[in-house]
């Protein structure tokens, strides 16, 4: 099969996805103009991190004032899954050119990881999953340059009555729900939910982070007493 | 450190937790004792960055209809994201919620 097909057929399967991350990138755009962070850095961001949940912590931390470290460790422990994703895909990325071995991982994501994942199932082909790979994760990275360059773009024009700041936690609920697979991921989403609410207040905004850890922690306990 | 240079650093880590199998560590087996935690991330983090934003009202806990509509509002979208696989569905339905409650309150 022709490059330019696996590409189309890459771009094909994310398509779906994208609806999902349209609205998210806008809000975001729009949170970060509105925020102390600004919209200039809010949308460097987008190229800098390209990282949905971990930009918005970022925004959100930058803006409470947090102590640079509490930021970096709260971001890249919300992007530490993408250490398993590269895990997953190292044995199908082995026979790619180097440079593309070295430029890919920019613009992995979780959604260019599931749709290529599932796709490698049944193909073999090393062009054919390279262009498939990249046809996915450029879809995703250019609606995201796209929808967070129109949030800051019209940030300041949304009226708060709005309630626009809502829809964030809505789209990480819709990505919650279907992540509870089983009692540990149930487990640990109840854990970590709980120990971040009640660690709201806890000095230098570590709440997040206490939260997210205390979850994974848990996770872990219960899968080994169920096991 | 400026704000600048801390989204430059989590840039710089983002893309090296992204390449580190890609890229370096190639395709030897991750061990185990890292495996576990990592399956945990995505609904510990999930959990932990929609909790507080959907129970707490200028920092107190508030769950009541009318005193934090957000709540009820977050209930009835995860009931919608239980039933379909679509977020913009969820956010339509919260939304919509919430601007209700929000004009009867």
């Amino acid at each position: 099969m022709s490059p330019r097909a696996a590409l189309i057929d890459g771009m094909r399967s994310v398509a779906p996805l994208l609806i999902g991350v349209a609205p998210f990138g806008l809000i975001f755009g729009v949170t970060a103009a509105g925020s102390a962070v600004g919209g200039g850095l809010g949308y460097a961001s987008s190229l800098i991190i390209f990282a949905g949940a971990a930009q918005l912590a970022t925004v959100q931390l930058l803006t409470a004032g947090s102590t640079a470290a509490v930021v970096i460790a709260t971001a890249l422990v919300i992007n530490a899954r993408h250490l398993m994703y590269s895990a997953a895909l190292a044995p199908h990325f082995r026979e790619f050119p180097s440079r593309w071995r070295w430029a890919l991982p920019y613009i992995l994501t979780d959604q260019a990881f599931a749709v290529s994942i599932s796709r490698y199932d049944s193909e073999n082909d090393p062009d054919y999953k390279r262009w498939f790979f990249f046809g996915a994760a450029v879809s995703l990275w250019t609606t995201w340059q796209l929808t967070t360059m129109a949030g800051v773009v019209l940030g300041a024009s949304i009226p708060e009555t709005w309630s626009l700041d809502f829809a964030i936690p809505l789209v990480f609920l819709a990505l919650l729900v279907p992540a509870l697979r089983d009692r540990p991921t149930v487990v640990a989403a109840v854990v970590g939910g709980m120990v971040a609410l009640v660690a709201n207040d806890a000095s230098y905004n570590l709440g997040l982070l206490i939260g997210a850890l205390s979850g994974i922690a848990a996770g872990v306990v219960a899968e080994r007493v169920a096991s | 450190m400026s704000d600048w240079l801390v989204v430059v650093v989590i840039g710089l880590g983002t893309y090296g937790l992204r390449l580190s199998f890609i890229g370096v560590l190639g395709t030897r087996p991750m061990p185990l004792w890292a495996q576990r935690p990592l399956r945990f991330v995505a609904p510990a983090v999930l959990a932990a960055l929609v909790v507080p934003a959907v129970t707490l009202q200028s920092g107190v806990i508030d769950v009541t209809p009318l005193g934090n509509p957000r709540f009820l509002a977050a209930v009835a979208a995860a009931l919608v994201a239980l039933r379909l696989k679509n977020v913009a569905g969820v956010i339509v339905v919260g939304m919509g919620l919430l601007w209700i409650l929000q004009a009867l309150g």
